[in-house]
């Protein structure tokens, strides 16, 4: 627990500080120019003034600290994935998160609540028997439960789906969480400023400048900065910036939508996913339903929401859930997410010198944010990918090595 | 709702047609080269622009080629898919 909040228990005043200082003007020249200020950019510039010593940074984040995905996503955090890769790294990304409170003194709600992935068929649950055994050789808390089971954890779902698709059985991951957006990216972002790294609102990158090859500072609205080296953390915007370097990617963006209902009295304290009715929820600290499906239909990059999502979620959480019927949809909301054809990240260095792409993160990358900040900034540091990223480079495609993490994510988050 | 107007089928509901992705030029299975096919299958430019999609009638199960922008999600063209490109279609 944060001491903190132990001390405001016996304050009787709240003199907590501005949480971040009035901004400064930009500099001539940084060492590391971070575009994009979600959490993956937040904790990058965290990990390289900590880890690294490299303090001469500057984030430079088009809108405000996450405003993109990190702050529209439905925060479910797990490492149950399918492949070796996977696995591997977002068990890592888990350690982290269990221990951030105490890094940065601030609470970000982390709450551990068992992840139940539903079957509907005898395929799926082939699938699951699959993930738990990969999932178990890595050590991970993975396993296939039955009907039983599920039914004692969640009392309030209908078993049989309204006599639609019967649930015969789940994978369960007892470490999956969930844990407050903001406070991640709020979290990182004080403390790569406390040490020394600049943060930049309402900051915009126009072009990146290269020459022979190599990266020598960005272009903003705010004029031209000097870079020796630029990372690019924008998730659903990463198609505009790779195209101002003439990087051609596998990612499309389609808009992923979510919404949640009117708070409740808390019933549920597990999450549940279901991957052949492609519904998730969970039920908030204020006793929301937090609630998504699948990506929308077709590419596109637009934040809009559509009446088609909220029809189709419910329709299908009703199986679920008969009594959700009698609840209102309180807010909805979209963000752009950046897919790629395995399902897996795209991170690492490109061919040109001083450009590190982090991109890729499609309806997963929340939970791979203290991992993706702490590998990158390894990364970028060094001038040579971390281990545990080696797997996830941009070339693999064109040696036809994919990570083949379909069916773990494309709805699982 | 969006909706569409077709050739013959005149003002449909967009959720009645599945996106069956962009339409691109296939290269030559006799000649290409791995990296040219690689390129083909995962390499291109994502960002906003108007491209050639091809879109899926459920009902009539008839493929039309939409001219839409990724952008302002604007659709400016419908054409049957009894065309496509070269040795598409
Ligand atoms: C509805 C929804 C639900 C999701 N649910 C989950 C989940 O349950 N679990 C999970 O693990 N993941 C989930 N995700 C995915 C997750 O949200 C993202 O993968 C992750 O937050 C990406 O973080 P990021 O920091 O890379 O990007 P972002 O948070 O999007 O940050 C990128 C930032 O870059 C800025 N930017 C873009 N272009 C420029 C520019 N030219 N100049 C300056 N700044 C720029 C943007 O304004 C933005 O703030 C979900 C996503 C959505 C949309």
């Amino acid at each position: 627990m944060p001491l903190r909040l132990v001390k405001y228990a016996w304050k009787k005043s709240e003199d907590e500080p501005r949480f971040f200082p009035d901004e400064k003007p930009l500099k001539k020249a940084y060492d590391v120019v971070i575009i994009g200020g979600g959490g993956h950019g937040m904790a990058c510039a965290y990990y390289l003034a900590k880890e690294h010593g490299i303090t001469n940074v500057a984030v430079l984040e088009q809108g405000y600290i996450g405003g993109g995905n990190t702050g529209r996503n439905t925060t479910i955090v797990r490492s149950n994935y399918l492949t070796s890769e996977g696995v591997k790294f977002y068990d890592e990304s888990l350690k982290l998160f269990e221990d951030l409170s105490d890094d940065f003194d601030l609470n970000i709600f982390y709450s551990t609540r068992g992840h139940f992935t539903l079957a509907h068929t005898d395929s799926a649950m082939r699938t699951m028997r699959w993930r738990a055994e990969v999932n178990k050789h890595h050590g991970i808390d993975s396993e296939v439960v039955d009907v039983d089971t599920i039914k004692k954890e969640v009392p309030y779902m209908d078993m049989s789906c309204n006599g639609q698709h019967p649930v015969m059985g789940a994978l369960y991951h007892a470490p999956g969480s969930v844990a407050r957006h903001d406070a991640v990216a709020w979290g990182y972002a004080r403390g790569a400023q406390m040490r020394g790294v600049e943060i930049h609102q309402k900051t915009r990158v126009t072009d990146i400048k290269t020459k022979g090859g190599k990266v020598v500072g960005v272009e903003t609205d705010r004029g031209f900065i000097e870079a020796k080296k630029v990372v690019s953390m924008v998730a659903g915007s990463t198609p505009r910036i790779t195209e101002m370097l003439d990087i051609e990617t596998p990612i499309e963006i389609f808009p992923l939508q979510a919404c949640v209902t009117e708070p409740v009295k808390p019933f549920m304290d597990t999450i549940v996913v279901s991957g052949s009715l492609h519904v998730y929820v969970s039920q908030s600290s204020r006793g929301e339903l937090v609630m998504g499906a699948s990506v929308d239909p077709a590419e596109l990059h637009s934040t809009r929401s559509t009446l088609d999502f909220v029809e189709g979620l419910t329709d299908q959480m009703m199986d679920l859930f008969p009594f959700t019927s009698r609840l209102k949809i309180m807010r909805q909301w979209a963000g752009m997410s950046d897919i790629t054809p395995d399902f897996a990240p795209i991170m690492g260095k490109t061919d040109v010198e001083g450009f590190y792409l982090d991109a890729g993160w499609g309806t997963w990358g929340f939970k791979a944010t203290p991992v993706s900040g702490k590998t990158m900034a390894y990364t970028v540091a060094n001038d040579m990918p971390h281990e545990l990223i080696k797997p996830f480079s941009l070339d693999r495609y064109s040696k036809f090595e994919l990570v083949g993490e379909k069916g773990a994510a494309s709805v699982g988050h | 709702m969006k909706f569409v107007t077709c050739p013959s089928l005149g003002r449909r509901a967009l959720s009645e047609f599945n996106y069956g992705g962009r339409l691109e030029r296939e290269p030559d299975q006799e000649t290409v080269s791995e990296k040219e096919w690689a390129d083909y299958v995962f390499y291109h430019n994502g960002a906003p622009k108007t491209q050639i999609e091809w879109w899926y009638h459920r009902p009539t199960g008839i493929w039309f080629l939409f001219e839409r922008n990724t952008l302002t999600d604007r659709i400016t063209k419908v054409d049957f898919a009894n065309k496509g490109i070269s040795n598409e279609a």
